[in-house]
């Protein structure tokens, strides 16, 4: 087998450059196939996702924006020990601890915890290391399966304990089912 | 008496017009429906239920644009160029059998505007003229692109005209009468001239895409090589009405075809159904079916469109003058050796 004729993948086609016959230099046949092809498109299904209506299905391991998750009780698991923050590589995570008053025990499960939390999502790139460094489990990437929304400010994307500690309705739903 | 049929007239050409622009508006949103489903997509659905309001979104969108007039000596020749496109594409409308005749209160209402005796050379001047609205175009924007466009065009539509006539000539032998009327009137029943011109139907075909500028004969707006065309310089409205115009002579196109080639209003089982459901009901339908004879061409236009890509310009030049004038020539032989044979005149 000599190097001009082989063929690695077994499709090589030849192309001739023989002068075409009447018929074919009108295109008609060429055509009227060509046009069996797109009409079969029209019956097949469409790859469209209507986006704000429907979803696609993310993947398990798909990591969004993060939650800070509660316990059963409703209580936050973080701790505020920073390491989250250590092993962030992009910098992105600070936070301020604080002692719990005997009156808040059922908001912290733990004595100390994050009263200020902040991650810069312009700075994050969701590499899901706070996750896999959190000893409390207290940080998810994979829980909440949304994406950080669109924002004209910079400010706009530091998000704070407003957004990213997990609803209390969710957290009491997630015990229930887990009762069940 | 007169005046009834002025007002008769003037509600039928006015009706017509108004249809006219409504299928040119809504063969832009069939055109990007068509797109999308070929092309594995839903298409514009976000204007009103099945973006059935994206035409009236796009004109808005095109009104309350910037009107801009490049620096041209030829100001008054740059707004007469759609506006010549326009006018050609909406003209032709007039001497089309949109169906036989309606009976209504008393009075025989021929479902034409005019039948003048010499219909299909009617159509044929008035479509040549549109070539016009293009050159003018390109010639007065003052621009190479354009100018290029517009040459390529009018060469192109020169080209395809004669291959078109020729190809109209052999049905024309066998109908022996230019009324667009009374070669409707031929095609009763099941005798659609398709039947009997096959090869005469696909050559006219062709020249229509390669007429009205369609793939694979849109030449004139090969983006890749000229721009925009020969409407580069034209923005807000005035670029609407080149493209409008564009599917308005699609409709139109799609009309003459069906009148020509498939039978107009006829459909088998006419003649039984005037006899039994009376003449309007039996009209009616035949309007009907014109309709859908027309959107079927339609569509038939925008699917070629989303197979084929466009010819070079020589293969263009080469399909015309080489390939389709030859073929009418010969179909123009055949048709008028079949004539003499039918009529026992041969040997």
């Amino acid at each position: 087998m000599s190097v001009q004729t082989m063929s690695l993948s077994g499709r090589k086609k030849e192309v001739s450059n023989k002068k075409m016959t009447f018929w074919e230099s009108l295109y008609l046949v060429a055509i009227v196939k060509g046009l069996f092809i797109t009409i079969g498109h029209l019956f097949t299904r469409k790859v469209t996702v209507k986006y704000p209506e429907e979803v696609r299905t993310r993947a398990g391991i798909w990591r969004g924006q993060h939650m800070l998750k509660r316990d059963e009780q409703g209580r936050e698991n973080c701790t505020a020990c920073g390491l989250c923050a250590l092993s962030c590589p992009a910098e992105a995570i600070t936070m301020t601890a604080a002692e719990r008053k005997p009156d808040e025990k059922h908001l912290y499960r733990e004595e100390k915890y994050a009263s200020v939390y902040e991650i810069n999502m312009l700075r994050c790139i969701f590499c899901g290391l706070c996750e896999e460094a959190c000893p409390k489990d207290a940080i998810y990437l994979t829980e909440s399966k949304v994406l950080v929304p669109a924002s004209y400010d910079r400010e706009d994307f530091i998000f704070g304990k407003d957004k990213l500690v997990m609803p209390l309705e969710m957290a009491m739903a997630n015990a229930k089912n887990r009762q069940n | 008496m007169d005046q009834a049929i002025i007002l008769e007239k003037s509600i039928f050409i006015f009706t017509i017009f108004a249809i006219t622009m409504l299928a040119a508006m809504y063969s832009t949103w069939a055109e990007r429906k068509v797109a999308a489903w070929l092309q594995d997509r839903i298409g514009p659905n976000r204007a009103g239920p099945l973006g059935l309001l994206q035409p009236l979104a796009d004109g808005m969108k095109l009104f309350s644009k910037e009107e801009f007039l490049p620096n041209t000596p030829n100001k008054f020749l740059f707004v007469a160029g759609p506006a010549i496109s326009m006018s050609v594409a909406l003209m032709t409308s007039a001497v089309i059998p949109w169906g036989d005749k309606l009976i209504i209160g008393g009075r025989t209402v021929i479902l034409q505007a005019t039948d003048i005796n010499i219909g299909v050379l009617y159509v044929f001047g008035v479509l040549s003229v549109g070539v016009y609205g293009i050159m003018i175009g390109g010639w007065a924007s003052n621009n190479k692109f354009s100018l290029m466009s517009a040459m390529r065009a009018a060469s192109q539509m020169i080209s395809y005209e004669v291959a078109m006539g020729m190809s109209l000539i052999a049905l024309l032998m066998m109908s022996g009468d230019l009324s667009l009327k009374t070669i409707s009137e031929q095609q009763a029943e099941w005798h659609w001239n398709v039947l009997y011109q096959p090869l005469g139907f696909i050559i006219f075909l062709v020249c229509s895409f390669a007429e009205t500028n369609r793939t694979p004969f849109d030449l004139a707006e090969c983006e890749a090589e000229l721009i925009g065309g020969y409407h580069t310089e034209y923005s807000s409205m005035r670029m609407g009405f080149y493209l409008f115009a564009e599917y308005a002579s699609m409709f139109i196109s799609s009309t003459i075809l069906a009148v020509l080639y498939f039978g107009a209003y006829n459909y088998p089982g006419m003649a039984w159904a005037v006899e039994h459901w009376g003449v309007n009901a039996a009209n009616g339908i035949g309007i009907a079916v014109l309709f859908i004879k027309i959107c079927a061409f339609i569509f038939f236009f925008m699917w070629v469109r989303w197979t084929i890509p466009r010819f070079r310009y020589d293969q263009l030049m080469r399909l015309g003058w080489q390939g389709l004038i030859p073929l009418a020539i010969a179909n123009i032989f055949i048709t008028g050796v079949i004539i003499l044979w039918h009529d026992g005149k041969l040997f």
